[in-house]
């Protein structure tokens, strides 16, 4: 079975040659109907490699161990869920997984850009094809997940445990909706590059594309911090590691050309800036895959490497990024951009948020990369740690907070900078009461998180401002505010929706880093300790049996005004076939604090625990919900349904 | 007061800006390749097969009032491990550690490397602590001494106290099994001593 999808995927290959090769052919000799051929190319394609998925994840959930993906990295007692999800937690799985989705994407430009003008939608989807090509060769030649292995061997070899979690059922596919998904971008830039024209209609079509893989990649981000907090069973939930910023990079960079695009779209300016990155966020994406799999920073995410595959995503990397700024550095100089703009004014207030994240984005850049140059150059080894992010990060994001109210009222071309701070008021009060008293209720040495609380409060309550503005609240009756809350275009409900999500994820992450309790000790079963104003009694450890794991349990009383209120469980699980060792932490969660408990090892006739209380950690996820959120909302907005409105497609042509 | 939009009218010259991205990328993908040249867990020691630097550290303050420091090595192979209690990589190799410890035998010392004692202190009573000897090595000092490149790293020195090898980054159950185990049996019965099960002798 398993060679009809090596077969598909070998198939999947040529089309996807094809799907580059014929656009590119027939827009030279402008032939719309070869052209054209490139959507029936995405959409084989599309079909292909799915079969070829559904193959490789039948044999894993079938137990096929003559497969030797399957062998390398499952086991016949692994309950069904990890054996579906470890189809792509693995190198070569997961190539599979990152080309479908490129397939997916290819697929869904091909459904929705028919309106787009065929010559543009033509070569959108042949540098679609040859990202695609690129891959399938990779996997083709040095990560093949459709090995035989003969003779076939009893059992697997399993799957890491830390891995053995729903999170792994979620994160990756929605990372790589977010990693995948920008290559659309660089598509769309790269066609503009080509036919050398950049026009707000270019933004309208690219927006979409954009802020779907935008949205995704929030959730993936966010879901892959949560899942580490959870797991790994000491809280954190960030550790500036090299794969997290490899995530992040991308985000922040997305994040900037969702902003400069608007801008593109409604003002025909910030063209040259907008291509290059469309172009750098694709390109910090596959810089992400390629540290990863390439094993050249060490990380606790890495996939087991090969130097092969290494020099092969370099290679990858060249062309793609190389090409594309070669391409850049030729064309970009002609776009011209007119409009003028005064610097307090909206566009104003979005270079200033592109500039920022910009500095962001290189600021992470540098920390992750600076130890591998640095050795390069003298042969020394250091590591790049939080303490150098919260130094370099932290100034970035104070201004950036700061501005991000004021941009969001700000008028397009020339802003009423003191109309905007005046109306502002409440969240400036707000801001400044709720992180005093945060100061107050905690220890004055500790300002950052005050200085956090603070800018957190600023932007979602300047963000609520905003939303009162618009429905003219207390302004006009209340009925008719309500009236127009539900009228409002959804891209202005998106846009607070998604600033709020900004400010509660920073007062989530201040709160949880300078008001969490912890208490480590030894507890002897039936003992109780006090954590911030509960009572905690340890009842002691039983043995548990799960199904590919044998744990030591520890239960937990939680007792609030000596009534008890909850139980929790920690685990120190063993894994058998792994031969390896987790902990699952005991975790209750409520909007306004977590309790985190951890059971630690045997100490004489009691056990070390953890115990942690986590005050609104909970609210750094919630933050990301509320982005994706508008994200959602904002792509349901007519005004970006790409396939819908004729008019918009009569203008389309007119400008074609 | 406008301000023109940045690609207005610019002379010819300011053609060459546009090739600083791809100039940036030449360099990054330069070291990239660099990168992939060299094998990061790999890397010659030059201390291998020379005695083991003269050191004293002091104890994390609640653990122990011994410390750790050149004359503990010696008399049966060991493991200097260099952890911190601020690096990832470290927790994912403690429970490597702690099976090397507990299960085999081996005695693991510990160079605690640039941490705040109290953050040490939380790292072993919180995941446990299989180390025999630990200094506390605040400035780094003497992990200078023993050229460590980064968090963690261990060695395998002899019952001579002579450094036999070096391991970079974090020990999976698999490295141990394939490289630590055999060479410290191997130095076991060179020494002539039997396999331990007395782990930390005079410990806790």
């Amino acid at each position: 079975m398993i060679e009809y999808g090596h077969y598909a995927l070998v198939l999947a290959f040529v089309v996807a040659g094809l799907q580059f090769l014929l656009p590119t052919v027939g827009a030279a000799r402008r032939d719309e109907v070869l052209v054209r051929m490139g959507s029936q190319a995405a959409w084989l394609q599309f079909a292909l490699v799915t079969f070829a998925f559904a193959v490789l994840i039948r044999a894993h959930i079938t137990d096929d161990f003559s497969v030797r993906n399957v062998f390398e990295n499952s086991h016949s007692s692994k309950p069904f869920i990890y054996k579906f999800a470890g189809t792509w937690g693995n190198h070569e799985g997961s190539l599979v997984l990152w080309v479908w989705i490129l397939a997916l994407f290819g697929a869904g430009i091909a459904l929705f850009g028919r309106n787009l003008p065929t010559m543009f939608a033509g070569r959108v989807l042949s540098i679609q094809g040859l990202i695609a090509f690129g891959f399938y060769a990779f996997m083709l030649f040095t990560s093949n997940a459709f090995e035989r292995l003969d003779p076939a061997p009893l059992d697997g070899r399993g799957l890491n445990p830390i891995l053995q979690d729903p999170g792994l059922a979620m994160h990756p596919p929605m990372l790589y909706m977010g990693y995948v998904g920008f290559s659309t971008a660089y598509a769309f830039a790269m066609a503009a590059l080509i036919e050398g024209r950049v026009d707000p209609s270019w933004a309208r079509w690219l927006r979409p594309w954009v802020l779907l893989a935008w949205t995704f990649l929030t959730l993936g981000i966010a879901l892959g911090s949560w899942w580490a907090y959870y797991e790994l069973g000491w809280g954190g939930y960030w550790f500036w590691d090299p794969v997290e910023n490899a995530s992040f990079m991308p985000w922040l960079a997305g994040t900037a050309l969702l902003h400069s695009a608007i801008v593109l779209e409604k003002r025909n300016t910030l063209k040259n800036w907008t291509i290059l990155l469309a172009i750098l966020t694709f390109s910090l994406s596959l810089l992400g895959t390629f540290l990863v799999r390439s094993g050249v920073l060490t990380s606790v995410h890495a996939f087991a490497n090969d130097p092969e595959r290494g020099v092969f995503i370099l290679l990858l990397l060249a062309v793609a990024v190389g090409g594309s700024l070669i391409l850049y550095a030729w064309r970009a100089p002609a776009m011209q951009s007119s409009a003028l703009f005064a610097p307090i004014s909206r566009e104003g207030a979005l270079v200033l948020n592109n500039l920022l994240l910009a500095t962001a984005c290189a600021t992470v850049f540098l920390g992750t990369l600076y130890p591998l140059g640095l050795e390069a150059l003298t042969g020394d080894k250091i590591s790049v740690g939080p303490p150098y992010y919260n130094a370099t990060f932290v100034p970035i994001m104070v201004p950036m907070l700061l501005a991000l109210p004021v941009g969001a009222m700000l008028a397009w071309k020339r802003g009423d900078l003191l109309g905007v701070l005046q109306r502002l008021w409440v969240a400036a009060v707000a801001a400044l009461a709720i992180g005093l008293l945060y100061l107050g209720l905690l220890d004055w040495r500790v300002p950052l998180g005050a200085l956090g609380v603070t800018m957190g409060v600023w932007v979602i309550v300047g963000a609520l401002v905003e939303l009162a503005e618009r429905i003219q609240l207390f302004r006009i009756p209340l009925a008719r505010s309500l009236r127009r809350l539900v009228g409002l275009p959804r891209w202005a409900v998106a846009l607070v929706l998604a600033h709020m999500g900004v400010g509660l994820t920073v007062v989530g992450i201040s709160v949880s880093a300078t008001g969490q309790i912890e208490r480590i000790l030894v507890m002897k079963p039936g003992e109780t300790v006090e954590l911030a104003g509960y009572t905690v009694r340890f009842e002691g450890v039983e043995k548990v049996q799960g199904p590919n794991w044998v744990a030591d349990r520890g239960r937990f009383t939680v007792l609030a005004d000596g009534e008890p209120v909850l139980q929790l469980y920690s685990d120190r699980r063993f894994y058998p076939v792994e031969q390896q060792r987790t902990t699952e932490a005991g975790i209750a969660t409520n909007p306004w604090r977590d309790l985190y408990f951890v059971l630690g090892d045997r100490s004489g006739d009691g056990w070390t625990v953890r115990l942690y209380y986590n005050p609104l950690v909970f609210w750094i996820w919630g933050g990301a919900v509320f982005m994706a959120l508008g994200g959602f909302i904002s792509l349901s907005d007519r005004r970006l349904r790409v396939g819908a409105p004729t008019p918009a497609r009569a203008a389309a042509l007119a400008r074609a | 007061m406008a301000m023109a939009s940045s690609e207005t009218e610019r002379p010819q010259r300011a053609r060459l800006l546009y090739l600083i991205p791809v100039a940036v990328f030449l360099t990054v993908a330069a070291a990239l390749g660099w990168g992939l040249s060299r094998d990061a867990s790999v890397l010659p020691s030059a201390l291998i097969g020379k005695p083991a630097p003269d050191f004293s550290l002091p104890p994390i303050p609640g653990r122990d009032e011994r410390g750790f420091s050149r004359a503990d090595l010696g008399g049966r192979p060991m493991l200097v491990n260099v952890w911190a209690s601020w690096c990832v990589p470290c927790r994912a190799e403690h429970p490597v550690l702690t099976r090397l410890a507990e299960e085999e035998g081996v005695i693991v010392n510990g160079l605690n490397y640039k941490d705040k004692p109290e953050d040490a202190m939380a790292f072993l009573t919180g995941l446990g602590d299989p180390f025999t000897y630990i200094g506390q090595d605040l400035d780094g000092r003497v992990a200078i001494e023993w050229g460590v490149y980064g968090v963690p790293e261990t060695f395998v020195v002899d019952a001579q106290g002579i450094i036999r090898y070096k391991f970079v980054g974090p020990m999976t159950w698999q490295d141990v099994e394939r490289k630590i185990l055999p060479l410290i049996r191997e130095l076991e019965r060179e020494a002539g001593v039997a396999a331990a099960t007395d782990r930390k002798e005079g410990a806790s």
